[in-house]
């Protein structure tokens, strides 16, 4: 490489060659479940797994997709997940811009208070209560259904928060001007606040979208049949069938069914998604 | 005047408690409610699945009680103690070294640290089904490594009473490695390169600017990670379900997943309270702890 300003003698290059070769070995450790499962997912049935020829062999089918496809219902396990999804991002957004407007912008009596109650749901994360709200859910009537994964989440502390320090740094002179002005409070907020918060809001909903696609715990829990079931749980109960046994290649397609759509999103928009984990957990 | 920060002006006037109204119901409804239901059903007794414990009947602490002389709940709770203390610095170290790795201006470097940090993003339960065929006896990947290298003990990792948690913990430590890794990454690039170059020009070693400036520099990233680390190992229970189902004979049993035992299997509701309520304990008196030892050592830096 020219102009190389690391320079240095032959030491020093054999150390970056070792440093390169151990950065890419550990990568490729980390790497080689998902490539194995792909792998996997696109060997014949019949082809028992267990020989060094796992890898390479040919000859590849989608035969496994079509199978596991046809022995759950992977298809109304997406739209749940997706309502899920779209539920929660529908109402946090609005949710968390009012609450952090509310923080960053006003003072008013007992503001520590709320702010601390609100704190606790980021200490006492959602999953640990699943039982007591488990009673609440029974009790709103809303037990098996879509709306009852997402609810618990319709509310936001990290996310308030997140937005209220963002509302914090935007210059007090750009406020003041808009009040001078005479703006009302939505103005304010659609016009001075919310435009150099729009990446937050975006990095938040990339990170909530990623959480709640994963997440399997409360709708294991709080649902009990597939037309509220969303994706990871639907996994779930595919690998209890009875007749999966220890069928590989069609486990590898179930897993790559509910990985890919959000993986592939997420290879495109690889930068954003880590930027918006940074961002949304760093603030 | 005094120059405060930005939060001011309008007394009295019921907006900003309507704006924060929404947030608030539902974390009222579903943090702060449930807190307080738990530890009221905690001093009942109440068993589902038994006609006669059907409906709550008061015994005081009896749950309590009742949960600390029991032998599994001291498995439990020591299976949580060695699951948190093993992944969580594990975990870290891990991202901190990948940060280090993938900071390096290297031809592909983005691919390592795609390759770090895409268990993030996939399900829990997914790669835990990736993972139970790694774990296969004879031929899993796991296995066959191991033995390739001379390992000589025990293959079936899940299913071995003292291996079960050991590979709960390993997959724990590759799913969540290159999340803190992002972390450190945002932390590495933000240092100030003049400090290096100072400690160039004074002879410094690269091991001295890594344990004399890189770190201390880093440590309210470290606090961070280590929080959420933590708080995030007590939840991390999904891949429990897939691979061990918490055995053998409750061998990777850790405490939510016992509390979902207790209240989802067996149908207690007084104990799986109790439970609850031990887990908020637990959660609360590390975050307070957290929390005031950084406020401390903040003032500290100030002073």
């Amino acid at each position: 490489m020219p102009g190389n300003v690391m320079g240095g003698g032959w030491r020093a290059r054999l150390g970056r060659s070792a440093l390169y070769i151990f950065t890419f070995a550990l990568a490729i450790v980390w790497a080689v479940p998902m490539a194995w499962a792909v792998v996997a997912s696109l060997r014949p049935p019949t082809d028992p797994l267990g020989r060094g020829d796992v890898w390479f062999a040919l000859p590849l089918t989608l035969e496994n997709y079509a199978r596991a496809l046809a022995l759950a219902p992977f298809g109304q396990y997406y739209v749940n997940t997706i309502v899920v999804i779209l539920m929660i991002l529908a109402v946090q957004m609005v949710t968390i811009t009012l609450a952090a407007f509310a923080f960053a912008h006003y003072n008013f009596p007992g503001k520590r208070v709320i702010f601390y109650l609100v704190l606790l749901q980021l200490m006492i994360p959602t999953t640990a209560l699943l039982a007591p709200n488990f009673a609440t859910i029974r009790a709103l009537g809303l037990f098996d259904t879509r709306l009852a994964i997402a609810i618990p989440y319709f509310g936001s502390a990290f996310g308030a928060f997140l937005l209220r320090q963002v509302f914090l740094d935007i210059p007090r002179d750009l406020v003041d001007a808009g009040v001078m002005d005479g703006c009302r409070w939505w103005q304010l907020l659609r016009h001075i606040y919310l435009p150099p918060a729009v990446p937050t809001l975006i990095a938040f909903g990339l990170s909530s979208t990623a959480w709640h696609w994963n997440e399997f715990l409360w709708p294991l829990v709080i649902t009990n049949s597939d037309k509220a079931r969303p994706l990871t749980a639907g996994l779930v109960r595919f690998t209890q069938l009875g007749e999966i046994g220890a069928q590989w290649a069609l486990l590898s397609a179930a897993t790559l069914i509910v990985i890919l759509p959000l993986f592939v999103v997420f290879l495109f928009f690889q930068k954003r998604f880590i930027q918006s984990f940074v961002y949304s957990g760093i603030k | 005047m005094t120059a405060s920060a930005r939060p001011r002006r309008r007394r009295a006037s019921p907006l900003p408690y309507l704006l924060i109204l929404p947030t608030f119901i539902f974390v009222a409804l579903f943090t702060i409610w449930p807190m307080l239901l738990a530890g009221y059903q905690s001093l009942f007794l109440q068993r589902l699945n038994m006609a006669r414990y059907r409906t709550p009947t008061f015994t005081g602490f009896q749950n309590y009680v009742e949960l600390f002389n029991d032998d599994r709940f001291h498995q439990v709770m020591l299976n949580t103690l060695i699951f948190v203390a093993g992944t969580v610095p594990v975990s870290i170290v891990l991202a901190f070294l990948f940060a280090m790795l993938v900071n390096q201006t290297l031809r592909g470097i983005g691919v390592a640290r795609l390759f770090f940090f895409y268990p993030t993003i996939l399900p829990l339960v997914s790669a835990a089904t990736i993972w139970m065929f790694f774990f296969t006896p004879d031929y899993g990947i796991f296995n066959t490594t191991l033995r390739a290298l001379g390992y000589t003990g025990p293959q079936n990792w899940t299913s071995n009473p003292s291996l079960a948690l050991l590979s709960v913990m390993i997959v724990a430590v590759w799913k969540n490695a290159g999340y803190y890794m992002i972390f450190y990454l945002a932390g590495l690039q933000g240092l100030p390169q003049d400090v290096y170059e100072a400690a160039a020009l004074d002879g410094a070693s690269g091991w001295q600017m890594l344990w004399r400036i890189t770190f201390p520099l880093l440590r309210r990233t470290t606090l961070f990670i280590t929080t959420i680390a933590f708080i995030s190992a007590f939840q991390t229970v999904d891949h429990i379900f897939v691979l061990t189902q918490g055995g053998p004979a409750g061998a990777s049993t850790v405490l939510l997943y016992f509390l979902w035992e207790q209240r989802f299997e067996f149908l207690n509701v007084g104990i799986a309270s109790a439970l609850t309520v031990v887990l908020i304990a637990v959660l609360l008196v590390f975050t307070l702890t957290n929390f005031m030892l950084s406020e401390r050592k903040e003032d500290a830096h100030a002073g």
